[in-house]
């Protein structure tokens, strides 16, 4: 994890080897965001979004990095990997729609609601993908003024 | 529903945070996919799985979930124990299945809109 003192950015590698490991930076960013005073419900929508797409990178992509911008008004959660890329969005938004493997499965995981759960949590979220090449996701939450 | 209450209508026993058992878990969730359980965000909940692995704690601690619930008498090893512990959520076992389970906690009131 680096820090750049002024913009508040915090960067992560995903080891893509290792399952077991997964999702460690998302819990990272959760203590931070919990350290910078956010109401649950962010700090809650922000990490769960960005430990799917962990474990998508992980499954998929042989793991990536993973950018995190705090800004006053907002979140933004950057995963890019240079794995396989997506072939068809469309289809991979769709719930239950997956391509994991069957071990993956029996970890708990491939249920086909990666994708949907981080649109789902995210106020914005884009996909950049090529195949063959990589996949870029960016999310954006915004903090609400209670 | 208290998670003193809980240990007591599974017949569980608790294998981390004893000293969490005073804190009120006010719905629950049974599953072995994550991924489910990720996609509905619950406070105060309980995880029920008969999936043994470390990314079930990430998944509570991500969900904010106060307790997990592994059924069937799936034993977790050392290593997923201290991750509970760090992670503040406390962790059940009971022998019997999902299915009975999560039948006696709901019967017994968990979950129910009062």
């Amino acid at each position: 994890m680096t820090q750049e003192s002024e913009a508040l950015c915090f960067h992560f590698d995903v080891d893509g080897n290792n399952f077991v490991s997964a999702g460690e930076a998302s819990v990272q960013v959760k203590k931070l965001l919990r350290q910078m005073g956010f109401t649950p419900d962010l700090i809650r929508r922000v990490s769960i979004a960005m430990y799917e797409g962990e474990i998508n990178m992980v499954i998929h992509a042989g793991g990536g990095v993973a950018d995190i911008c705090v800004e006053p008004n907002k979140v933004c959660v950057t995963l890019t990997d240079k794995g396989k890329g997506i072939e068809n969005i469309e289809l991979a938004m769709q719930e239950g729609f997956s391509t994991a493997p069957e071990n993956i499965r029996a970890l708990g995981f491939g249920a086909g609601m990666g994708l949907p759960n981080m649109k789902r949590y995210a106020d914005n979220m884009e996909i950049d993908s090529k195949v063959g090449v990589g996949t870029t996701i960016n999310m954006e939450f915004f903090v609400n003024e209670a | 529903m208290k998670l003193s209450q809980i240990v007591t209508v599974i017949d569980g026993k608790v294998l981390s945070g004893n000293e969490y058992l005073d804190k009120e878990v006010t719905m629950a969730c049974g599953s072995d996919m994550m991924s489910d359980v990720l996609a509905f965000a619950m406070d105060r909940g309980a995880l029920l799985t008969g999936l043994v692995n470390p990314q079930v704690i990430r998944t509570a601690l991500m969900m904010d979930m106060c307790c997990i619930i592994f059924v069937r008498g799936k034993m977790p090893t050392k290593e997923m124990i201290e991750l509970a512990k760090d992670s503040r959520i406390a962790m059940l076992v009971t022998d019997e299945g999902m299915f009975e389970t999560c039948g006696k906690l709901y019967a017994a009131g968990l979950g129910k809109k009062s």
